[in-house]
């Protein structure tokens, strides 16, 4: 008789190399050009709000998990990954327990109480940067650079729009300035360059599709382009894509996993959708920036955009002639 | 020409430098040789033999039962030792006979009548085929001769010989199509007698170019058969990516190759239908790959089936390293065994031996929704989804999202970075319908 034992299971034998481990930490490498940049810019302000951010998503998701008896899972990184999109939200001058309250409330409220990693029916980094902006608006949006007082890009161009004398405003920043971040904003969301070189990472090792940030983007450009601040035809729609947190949201927000469609089909309608509600609360909202907003409410269209998008089955259609 | 291929599909390493260049190695067998009356899809052979029978090489000993069914031959002379449920491959006891090899191979009058297939009616070559037992070695074993019976001969246009091998390790077609490709150029070339308004193709994938170039050799001359080129990519080879990839044609869901006109046969089965034929010798060996870490000198074989895994593993040098699995096939569709205590029978394409590397079983964790599965899934399903219904018991939901198309082909499993063993529920999902359906 066989003396051997040998493992049996079920086909297949061999599996790909990657694991959710592998991926978020792919995601963390992603983002490391935009953190550099913005210790470059920000400075130690950059520096202690993402600490203050990752050790708070972190913390809470151990805490929370040895308070309800489950398994503690942060060594999959995917708390440290919520952590450091958080701060990328946050501006850099927002005293410290502001990114403590956030990382809390986007890994026990959002996260963990509907179930953990991958049960989440919202962008736990965005929906806490929502409850932030609600409840400590003056924090969430005093911008400053160098120690100064600044407005954002997208401040500048919305201003501008109103009864406010042109005259009497700061010009907006070079387009040179966008692609490298020396501006006002969210600490993450300042340097176009270093977030299409993360873009480029993710996409070069498939992490995410190209799909979602795609048809995000090409909506705001074409809509801006189109509709403009100043009547139509009128606007620099290659300046509207580089500001605000645009690159930011479509290529690390907008695809997160857990909050974004499965299917194709899906995925297109998800980045449109997120272009169309952005250039609405752009243009013509009373907010300057509307990537964040327009990425939670496509969030929680995405239990239906799965339901109804169906891909067609291989041999499908012929078989119902 | 740009390489033909199927839409999604994965991409896993091949595995297959440990045996693509060694060359097949004919291996006598040692011990008793193991018939399990079950080596096709259908109806298992009735035994025709007795304890204490005196057997020839090439007799018969199992009779097929019902129409989808195929005869069973002994291959080689001596003493039948028992009648008796042994265990098969597919990790089952199944009735079988059990031969004790006298070292003869003294030959049954009936075999070795041929005659120039040019001159023989179809009805003829499909007798033939039948009696001789040969059934699709790649794999399923769905018996040869009804493929080649299609309700209307005249809609047949293609005939295609699927050279895909895309499994990992698995090298025996393309050690085949290297070595033997007149004799694979020939069985197409009988194929095409029986359908002579269709089109033969031999259809390899690109990562193997000196079978593409041997057999563009092989059929130089032949105005109807062409050599296509295939993108390497797994499931390449599964019957109905194949035809999509080489006729655009899609198979529809529940019906069957011949439908869109094409037959798909497998390179060693051409080779069988080419020894009944022109040789007049049933079904009595076949080419298998004995490959992995654990092996310690993987090779090619030539093997009378019949024989068991552990010869081969023996005469692949035996182990190097403890394995951790056993399978029958390929690593992507192969089966698990637990024991190397069961033959080799007509659908054995290779053993593998893997290594506790190799074989990682990693546990599962949450799915994170990634849609990684979707991506790949060769048949546009929803891998993730059916998963949840299966663990759910949500029979309906998973018909209704066409569960039951999946092919088995594993590539969401291969894919799924938690770790989720997508495939196995979605089989058990298949497996309960079926079962509930037949109640």
């Amino acid at each position: 008789m066989e003396q051997t034992m040998y493992t049996v299971s079920s086909s297949p034998h061999i599996r790909a190399d990657h694991t959710i481990d592998s991926i978020m930490k792919d995601v963390i490498i992603a983002l490391l050009p935009a953190v550099i940049m913005s210790l470059y810019i920000f400075k130690w302000e950059a520096l202690w709000v993402m600490i203050f951010s990752i050790l708070s998503c972190v913390g809470s998701e151990a805490l929370w998990q040895k308070l309800t008896k489950n398994p503690i899972t942060i060594d999959d990184y995917s708390a440290v990954v919520t952590g450091l999109l958080l701060a990328f939200n946050l501006p850099a001058s927002v005293p410290l327990w502001i990114p403590i309250i956030g990382g809390a409330f986007a890994i026990v409220i959002v996260k963990q109480i509907f179930g953990g990693l991958g049960q989440n029916f919202m962008n736990p980094a965005l929906a806490a940067r929502a409850i932030l902006l609600a409840s400590w608006p003056s924090h969430m949006t005093n911008w400053t650079l160098d120690g100064v007082t600044t407005a954002t890009p997208l401040g500048i161009l919305k201003a501008g729009m109103g009864e406010v004398s042109a005259a009497t405003l700061a010009a907006p920043p070079a387009f040179s300035q966008l692609l490298i971040g020396n501006i006002g904003g969210c600490l993450g969301e300042t340097s176009a360059i270093a977030l299409l070189i993360g873009a480029a990472y993710l996409l070069y090792k498939r992490i995410i599709h190209w799909r979602i940030p795609a048809s995000f983007i090409g909506t705001v450009f074409i809509l801006t382009w189109i509709f403009g601040r100043n009547g139509m035809f009128q606007a620099n729609p290659f300046y509207e894509i580089f500001t605000g947190g645009l690159l930011l949201g479509a290529f690390f927000m907008a695809t997160d996993y857990t909050t974004s469609p499965v299917t194709p089909l899906g995925q297109w309608i998800m980045g449109i959708g997120c272009g169309l509600i952005t250039t609405l609360i752009r243009l013509f909202g009373g907010y300057p920036e509307g990537v964040s907003y327009s990425i939670l409410l496509m969030n929680l269209a995405v239990p239906l955009l799965d339901r109804y998008t169906h891909p067609k089955v291989f041999g499908e259609v012929k078989s119902n002639e | 020409m740009k390489a033909l291929t199927f839409k999604r599909g994965i991409h896993p390493p091949h595995g297959k430098h440990y045996t693509e260049n060694k060359p097949i190695e004919v291996l006598m067998p040692k011990g008793d040789l193991i018939y399990p009356m079950a080596q096709h899809i259908g109806a298992p052979c009735e035994p025709l033999v007795k304890k204490g029978d005196r057997v020839l090489l090439g007799q018969k000993i199992g009779e097929a039962k019902g129409f989808v069914s195929a005869p069973i031959h002994s291959t080689v002379s001596g003493t039948v030792k028992n009648v008796t449920p042994m265990l098969h491959p597919n990790g089952t006891k199944v009735m079988s006979v059990i031969v004790e090899n006298d070292g003869l191979y003294e030959e049954d009058p009936s075999i070795n009548q041929s005659k120039d297939y040019k001159k023989m009616s179809r009805e003829e070559i499909i007798n033939k085929i039948r009696e001789a037992g040969v059934v699709g070695m790649g794999g399923a074993g769905f018996p040869t001769f009804i493929k080649l019976s299609p309700p209307i001969i005249e809609n047949i246009d293609t005939i295609l010989i699927n050279g895909a091998e895309c499994e990992p390790y698995l090298t025996s077609d393309y050690r085949v199509m290297v070595e033997e490709s007149g004799k694979v150029a020939e069985g197409l070339r009988i194929i095409l007698h029986l359908f002579p308004k269709a089109k033969g193709y031999i259809a390899i994938e690109d990562n193997k170019p000196e079978a593409i170039a041997k057999m563009r050799e092989a059929t130089k001359n032949d105005k109807n058969i062409q050599i296509l080129v295939l993108k390497t990519k797994y499931p390449q080879g599964s019957e109905k990516q194949l035809i999509y990839a080489c006729t655009k044609r899609e198979v529809p869901s529940g019906k069957l190759p011949a439908d869109v006109g094409c037959i798909v046969q497998n390179i060693d089965t051409v080779v069988a239908i080419h020894r009944a034929i022109v040789r007049g010798r049933p079904l009595m060996r076949r080419i298998v790959t004995v490959s992995g870490g654990a092996i310690k000198e993987p090779k090619n074989f030539k093997v009378r089936i019949g024989t068991t895994y552990r010869e081969l593993v023996e005469a692949a040098g035996g182990f190097i390293e403890k394995p951790a699995k056993i399978i029958s096939g390929g690593p992507m569709m192969g089966i698990a065994l637990f024991s190397l205590d069961v033959p080799i029978i007509k659908t054995s394409s290779a053993i593998l031996c893997l290594t506790e590397k190799e074989a990682v079983l990693p546990p599962e964790k949450a799915c994170i929704r990634c849609g990684k599965c979707v991506d790949i899934c060769p048949m546009n399903l929803l891998p993730l989804s059916l998963n949840v219904h299966a663990l759910h018991h949500e029979w309906d939901d998973f018909e209704k999202e066409h569960g039951m198309d999946c092919m088995e082909c594993g590539s969401c499993s291969y894919i799924c970075p938690a770790k989720r063993h997508l495939l196995q529920s979605i089989r058990r999902g298949k497996k309960t319908i079926l079962a509930n359906k037949r109640k």
